[in-house]
């Protein structure tokens, strides 16, 4: 009996596929009853490993590098999964998701009304096509025309809603008479009121004897030529706006996820589940699953968010870059939102692991809150104004806030690659230090429950 | 090599100025249920935590099969902290499944697994619902599952019974001597002291970070310092209080108890007895686990000295599978020198 019960403790857990074999299967047996179910099926097996258990494991079971990836890669994906089910999580992805496609179609169908109008002009009057296409060009609208049979065809399309305006030249021929559905819009009147004093003008030179294509072309030459002392880099408003809003995603995300890591952290000791998990991960694995599984999440929300924007933008023709450009803009903002979530990430999941309460997460995590807000504050509050600002520039070389500024200034295009290189460096540099740091304070102040761990504790020893 | 037994080995711990463990040394044997008792704060929970590698000791080391335990060998272990631990968001089926693949089953295996435990310990009509959402009893059970799904060679449980219904505590134990019969060793802490005596093969009391008696119930009770119950209906209220070397430790109806000092002849209590009219009855009776446990525990001045010395309890008894009364012909080591009166055993420090 008691040589069976020593064969019968040989590894169960070697064998997958006898694992559920041995004595559940007889549910409400009484303890008696159950050894003989016991004992029967695992020792054929059982007997292979000469009654140690240990030289029967699996080949993976050890603390390998395989098991090692095996248990990261179990801890990511149970953060990916209890991520991607919180109700938070799915809401705040479709608000994103929505805010930003809002934002690109909103903003074209603005622009997109008041940037091209449609003017009928009828057959007979073809010369005049000319002149409005000529006019709207110098103020910088945009205007097509249609040409219509006669002036009742003319006023049908306004009616139709087929054109903006119907325009004729009056009688006098000292201006055009516009017939609109409402009202002239004001860029339409500008348009047609130069267009209708070059007609009138045209109209003088030829009969004072001139020739008006002479005068036009004397007249279109003549212009400012300007010398410029100090040229200014070539600024527009697409690259601002992308730069601020990637370096703004980035600060968002950040906040949102960096703090998720500490409450996930702390969720795990304030339910005591790491006693249960320290028992068979070591303290680094649990922490660099974590903070990669969140990661992982965060890319993509940014990723998502990033691909739905560009796509629209570009698509509407609203984002007024080339694509390879944007595209090439959005994979370093997300390259440098991986960078700032490896170092904020960490620090979270120190700061997370020195206190045993959710309540008490405010007190540790508020240093990482400040280092992200500051960058953001005021990124956004001075490159508007002064895109070239050497104080900024200046900031984006420290590694905490340089994941929300430089995104912001390669967005822009106002800084240097070796500044770039030299803040990449950094940022590198820092994570070194900060998987070593943060891996030391985690592993020696997550096992300790009750009051807040001091960090000088944490790093001391166990 | 072998013999499947988890060997705790001198192992200290300090926090601080506060000795924890003070070389507490004891084994648990392949197919036994052992019971680990003690005060609040006598170290049960920082042995076990330091057996499962969640505490690091100071000194000593635990071995399982004759070798030291590492990380690999602590996945094959069964645990049920103290203070109980899930994830209370997640689904109760997806978190054992999540346990039992970082313990090293493979995911096939682990549903399998999982779809037995909760079966098996009724919890199985709330496999989708979060642990939040369970009440106490129902997290309990999760929580055995949890140390079970694995399907562990060694259980160390920790107040495995504490907040469970009477029909939890009968599947508990049911699974405990299941799991016992399959060859398991299993050490688990209670302060039910009547089910430990019901339950275990060994008895382990522990005090102050030392293993103050450690034997099979029967050996300790019958190693521990009996009671004299006298009957005698007309005798007087104090007819035992004159005599030398007696004490009266109280009263059951008519009945008086008895303690006697080393060396008194019991025979001239029952002429004392018979003196005073009949007597009904006279026998000597065993003490139960509870007053041997109060017995230990209240006595501080009892310097505790008899700690298991597995070394000498390795004359392999078969241990194991046999029910305790058998089990009372291996060795107690509460009292290595022989004397019935352990709990007052004086040894110099």
């Amino acid at each position: 009996m008691a040589e069976e019960a020593d064969a019968a403790m040989t590894d169960p857990v070697t064998d997958d596929s006898a694992t559920p074999a041995t004595p559940r299967s007889g549910s409400a047996t009484s303890g008696r009853a159950a050894v003989g179910a016991a004992m029967v099926e695992p020792v054929p097996a059982a007997r292979t490993g000469s009654g140690g258990g240990l030289d029967a494991r699996p080949e993976d079971s050890g603390a390998g590098p395989g098991d090692s990836r095996r248990i990261l890669l179990l801890v990511a994906r149970r953060e990916v999964t209890a991520r991607l089910r919180s109700r938070a999580f799915q809401v705040t992805t479709v608000l994103f998701v929505v805010a930003i496609a809002a934002s690109v179609l909103i903003l074209n169908a603005v622009g997109g009304s008041s940037s091209t109008r449609t003017v009928a002009v009828a057959a007979a009057d073809g010369r005049q096509a000319s002149a409005i296409v000529a006019a709207a060009r110098s103020l910088d609208t945009e205007v097509r025309i249609r040409t219509v049979t006669d002036a009742a065809a003319g006023r049908a399309a306004v009616l139709d809603g087929d054109a903006d305006a119907f325009v004729r030249l009056t009688a006098a021929g000292g201006g055009y008479q516009v017939s609109v559905k409402e009202d002239l819009a004001d860029s339409l009147a500008s348009v047609l009121t130069v267009a209708a004093r070059q007609a009138a003008l045209e109209g003088q030179i030829t009969t004072l004897g001139g020739d008006p294509a002479t005068v036009g072309r004397a007249i279109a030459t003549a212009g400012v030529d300007v010398d410029t002392l100090r040229p200014a880099a070539h600024r527009d408003g697409a690259r601002l706006a992308l730069g601020l809003l990637s370096g703004g995603l980035i600060y968002i995300a950040l906040l949102t996820f960096g703090p998720q890591v500490a409450q996930g952290v702390i969720e795990e000791k304030s339910s005591r589940v790491v006693e249960l998990l320290l028992a068979v991960v070591r303290p680094w694995q649990l922490m660099a699953g974590k903070v990669a599984g969140i990661g992982v999440v965060a890319l993509g929300q940014l990723l998502l968010i990033g691909v739905v924007g560009v796509g629209l933008g570009l698509g509407t023709g609203e984002l007024d870059l080339p694509a390879g450009i944007a595209v090439g803009k959005v994979a370093v903002a997300l390259l440098w939102f991986l960078l700032g979530f490896s170092m904020y990430a960490l620090l979270f999941a120190a700061a997370g692991a020195l206190v045993s309460r959710q309540e008490d997460a405010a007190g540790v995590t508020s240093p990482m809150i400040a280092a992200i807000l500051i960058p953001y504050v005021l990124g956004i509050s001075v490159l508007p104004a002064s895109p070239d600002s050497g104080l900024i520039n200046v900031l984006a070389m420290i590694p905490l806030f340089a994941p929300i500024l430089m995104p912001m200034l390669i967005g822009i295009g106002s800084v240097a690659l070796w500044q770039v290189l030299l803040s990449l460096a950094l940022t590198l540099t820092l994570i070194a230090v900060l998987v070593w740091l943060a891996g030391r304070v985690y592993g020696n102040a997550v096992k300790r429950s009750g009051t807040r761990v001091s960090i000088r504790d944490a790093l001391g020893g166990t | 090599m072998g013999d499947g037994r988890l060997v705790i080995d001198g192992v200290s711990k300090r926090y601080g100025e506060v000795v924890a463990l003070d070389a507490l040394s004891f084994e648990v044997r392949a197919g036994e249920l052992f019971g680990f008792v003690g005060s609040n704060g006598a170290g049960k929970t920082t042995a076990m935590r330091i057996v499962l590698g969640v505490l690091a000791a100071d000194a000593g080391e635990v071995r399982y099969d004759g070798v030291p335990l590492d990380l690999a060998m602590r996945r094959r272990i069964g645990y049920m902290p103290e203070e109980r631990g899930l994830y209370p968001r997640m689904k109760v089926a997806e978190q054992l499944g999540y346990l039992a693949q970082l313990h090293g089953l493979g995911p096939v295996a682990a549903r399998r697994a999982v779809a037995n435990w909760i079966e098996r310990l009724g919890v199985a009509d709330r496999r989708d619902d979060e642990v939040q959402k369970l009440s106490l009893g129902n997290q309990q059970r999760v929580q055995l599952a949890a140390a079970l799904v694995h399907d562990p060679a060694v259980l160390v449980l920790d107040e495995p019974f504490s907040g469970l219904d009477p029909v939890a505590v009968d599947v508990m134990s049911e699974v405990l001597r299941e799991r016992r019969a399959a060859g398991v060793p299993v050490v688990f802490s209670s302060h039910q002291l009547e089910l430990v005596e019901r339950l275990c093969d060994r008895v382990g009391i522990v005090r102050a970070g030392r293993m103050v008696a450690c034997g099979p119930v029967e050996q300790l009770r019958a190693g521990g310092r009996g009671l004299l119950v006298v009957d005698a209906p007309q005798a007087g209220a104090d007819w035992a209080g004159g005599l030398d070397g007696v004490r009266v430790r109280g009263r059951e109806g008519s009945a008086t108890l008895l303690e006697l000092a080393e060396g008194v002849d019991d025979q001239a209590v029952l002429r004392a007895a018979m003196a005073t009219g009949p007597v009904r009855e006279f026998r000597h009776r065993r003490p139960s686990l509870v007053e041997l446990f109060r017995d230990v525990v209240s006595n501080s001045d009892a310097t505790p000295g008899a700690a298991a010395p597995h070394t000498g309890a390795e004359t392999g008894t078969s241990a194991g599978l046999v029910e305790p009364t058998s089990t009372a012909s291996s060795e107690s080591t509460v009292t290595p020198s022989g004397g019935r009166s352990w709990p007052r055993r004086r040894m110099p420090r």
